[in-house]
């Protein structure tokens, strides 16, 4: 699979429509001495002719037939007969870098190459070299970095990690793998410490950064929790202190949902206040969608106490109602028909009969099957 | 749709006031959404009608021959063999017996002597194209096609990467990502060899990878993610254990996921639409629907998804075509049979709506730009 989004589709940049194919050797005759520098193919190497190339079996009438380079070609039709003789040598070795820098995706080599690590008890550190190289190269790939990730467990030393990720990171701030390998890193080997900071370093750079905005919920969630009052607290603050700055930013008002939805949105004392202020000044549909999530919250918290009366019940409904419609119709009509959704399902949660777009359809579950195909 | 043509929704006075809002704050975020803004502006100017014949032969030609620009995908030929005839089936173009004959045959080579399916003959069995490659049999769907399949070993294969944890590794040696428990629930479920032992624990592994935006990661911590939150989902449907995941969240972060002016969908918050998600993310909201229903909603509509069909329709005609054939991810891009494949899937998603008893279609432009109606789970 080429991967997903950048890893299902970007680890493979397909340029078929290349506006000039560049000639590979113009030398024919030119040169009268042989080039030592000059690229042979393996089926004219001296120390390879003990091994017979296995070319690809493809059948008699193939399929999505791609149309290799001779390079390409030669060097996977020896990958093949070493693979088939199971050879653990140097020079299998060596081939390994070859059909990789043809075809880095090919996991088949990758696995080989480890096999050969291993059986020739090859320097990790010269290989921990070698893969930063690759990674720097095609940093999209998920075998690159499953690789490195084997190769740092084998030596067992994570040192150069964040340092390195941190690096890739600054040429792409999210990507995937990249942020992948950083939390499998800092949890194994426990290094939590600067993590927080990173991440603030990183908000300043970018506070439209999700892949940022998700590593600190992950560095909290694993150190510190958000049940203590006072780190949710600071929290709240640090979102709002963003939102202020880019109110049309939804990664820090998903934070905000996010660090308190399990405790209930109308907990912290006082924030449904603060967002009615910046409600004022700061408006953005996220604000909005929150303040309607507030609410929602507020009328599932009422069933269970006593002291929310009927008529601040019906009021709350009221108020969320009108900020779907205003969602539905006017500030977030892309979603209009999930807002219109909401609206009716809370409508009919609470128990209360409000207008609705639609005309009444008996919902009948037993009318047959329905099964979505 | 009556014909009469709906006005795009491009072209109405409000579409303007839908670009980005920086706030005055640049970020390289916020940079690179102004640039993709502008270069898309331009093509909404274009008509919208689905380039059939040249996505044909685009595709047609793929089946048989690629150009060396593809070495980079020699170890996932299986895919590509499912893209191209997943296409085909949409635009309703027959494959012919020969063709069809071939594309067993070759896939036949991929099959690995230990189970399981490789990127390609002499590889080692993957659960990528594994699942590209039974996905692709079922298409074909002939006697020979199924009787590629070793079943035992295929069996064997996946419990050869199965985890202690439920979760299962894409190869003997490989990483682990909620892919490979789609992957692997797809063929089990395909080819009847599903077993509740055989995914025992991936339930719960799938589910502790939905996190706080509510949608899911490829691993558990990480950022929710477009394709990995369909392939948990669908999983989940897949083994009956859908309706354990916090669905409404689920719902809240896939629809947030529409781009207010390009009407196509991004993969995570704050990036950059993309066409492919057009299947993975929209692909969602049907699985959403049926989850839902069965969880006693009673509100759900009976004409449409919860997300905006027409908009999503009006991005993938007007700015995923290739005028020489293939679809691709945005304006400026190269066309790819992945994007093909997953543009066109996404184009079905939004035309059709229903269920068995239910059918409402919306197809935006001629009647001719009708995609086959995808049946959700299976693609097919």
């Amino acid at each position: 699979m080429s991967g997903v989004e950048e890893t299902l589709n970007e680890s493979v940049d397909i340029k078929e429509d290349k506006e000039f194919d560049v000639e590979a050797e113009d030398h024919i005759g030119d040169d009268y001495f042989v080039d030592p520098t000059r690229y042979l193919f393996y089926r004219d190497r001296k120390e390879w002719a003990d091994l017979e190339p296995v070319p690809q079996d493809d059948g008699p009438n193939p399929v999505v037939k791609i149309a290799y380079s001779e390079k390409f070609s030669d060097v996977y039709d020896y990958f093949r007969a070493l693979l088939k003789n199971d050879e653990r040598s140097d020079r299998a070795f060596a081939l390994t870098a070859e059909a990789i820098e043809l075809n880095a995706a090919n996991y088949t080599v990758w696995h080989y190459r480890r096999v050969l690590l291993q059986a020739l008890s090859k320097d990790l550190r010269e290989e921990m070299r070698y893969i930063t190289a690759i990674i720097e190269e095609q940093p999209k790939n998920y075998q690159v970095w499953h690789h490195r990730r084997m190769v740092v467990e084998w030596l067992n030393d994570p040192s150069e990690e964040l340092e390195f990720i941190a690096d890739i990171l600054s040429q792409d701030a999210k990507n995937y793998h990249a942020w992948q390998h950083r939390q499998w890193v800092i949890q194994e080997y426990k290094l939590w410490d600067n993590e927080l900071k990173f991440v603030e370093n990183l908000l300043e750079d970018d506070v439209r950064n999700n892949s940022a905005w998700n590593q600190r919920h992950f560095v909290i969630s694993h150190t510190t929790g958000f049940s203590d009052p006072a780190i949710v607290e600071r929290e709240i603050q640090y979102c709002l202190s963003q939102i202020r700055k880019a109110p049309h930013n939804e990664s820090a008002w998903n934070y905000l949902k996010g660090m308190l939805q399990d405790r209930g949105l109308s907990s912290p004392p006082g924030l449904l206040e603060r967002v009615l202020e910046l409600k004022e000044t700061h408006c953005s549909p996220y604000l909005l969608a929150f303040l309607f999530d507030c609410y929602e919250d507020a009328l599932e918290n009422s069933n269970q106490k006593e002291n929310v009366g009927e008529e601040e019940r019906k009021d709350i409904l009221r108020k969320a109602l009108e900020i779907c419609d205003l969602l539905a119709n006017e500030k977030d009509t892309i979603r209009k028909e999930y807002w219109l959704f909401l609206g009716r399902s809370l409508e009919n949660k609470s128990g209360s009969r409000g207008p609705s777009d639609k005309p009444p359809e008996p919902s009948d579950p037993a009318s047959g099957q329905q099964e979505m195909s | 749709m009556d014909g009469v043509p709906t006005p795009l929704r491009c072209f109405s006075e409000r579409h303007p006031a839908e670009m980005f809002a920086d706030d005055g704050v640049d970020s390289v975020t916020s940079v690179e959404q102004r640039a993709v803004l502008r270069c898309l502006f331009v093509h909404f100017l274009l008509h919208s009608t689905l380039l059939r014949e040249q996505h044909y032969q685009y595709l047609k030609k793929g089946l048989r021959h690629l150009s060396d620009a593809y070495e980079c995908l020699d170890a996932s030929r299986p895919w590509l063999c499912f893209w191209i005839l997943h296409s085909l089936e949409l635009l309703e173009e027959p494959i012919p017996t020969a063709v069809a004959s071939d594309v067993c045959q070759f896939l036949a080579r991929c099959q690995s002597p230990t189970g399981g399916f490789a990127g390609g003959p002499g590889q080692h069995a993957h659960l990528a194209p594994t699942y590209a490659a039974v996905n692709a049999l079922c298409i074909i769907g002939t006697e020979e096609a199924y009787n590629v399949i070793n079943r035992e070993k295929l069996l064997d294969f996946l419990w050869s990467v199965k985890q202690p944890d439920g979760s299962f590794v894409m190869h003997v040696g490989g990483e682990v990502d909620v892919r490979s428990a789609y992957c692997a629930a797809s063929v089990a479920s395909l080819t009847n060899i599903l077993t509740p032992k055989l995914f025992e624990d991936t339930t719960n592994w799938i589910l502790s990878c939905q996190n706080w935006e509510g949608g899911l990661s490829g691993v558990p911590g990480l950022e929710a993610h477009g394709g990995y939150t369909f392939c948990g989902t669908a999983a989940l449907v897949i083994l009956g254990k859908e309706h354990m995941l916090d669905l409404k969240a689920l719902l809240r972060w896939v629809v947030s996921r529409q781009m207010r002016f390009e009407g196509g969908f991004q993969g995570r918050c704050n990036k950059l639409v993309d066409g492919c998600y057009s299947f993975w993310q929209a692909g969602l909201l049907p699985l959403l629907h049926r989850a839902l229903f069965k969880e006693g909603e009673s509100e759900l509509s009976r004409q449409r998804w919860m997300f905006e069909q027409q908009a999503l329709q009006e991005y993938i005609l007007l700015c995923c075509q290739n005028p020489a054939g293939g679809l691709l991810d945005k304006p400026g891009k190269s066309r790819d049979f992945y994007h093909t494949c997953y543009c066109l899937s996404g184009l079905s998603i939004a035309q059709h709506f229903g269920n068995m008893d239910l059918h409402h279609e919306m197809i935006l432009g001629k009647e001719e730009n009708r995609l086959v109606r995808l049946q959700c789970m299976h693609l097919h």
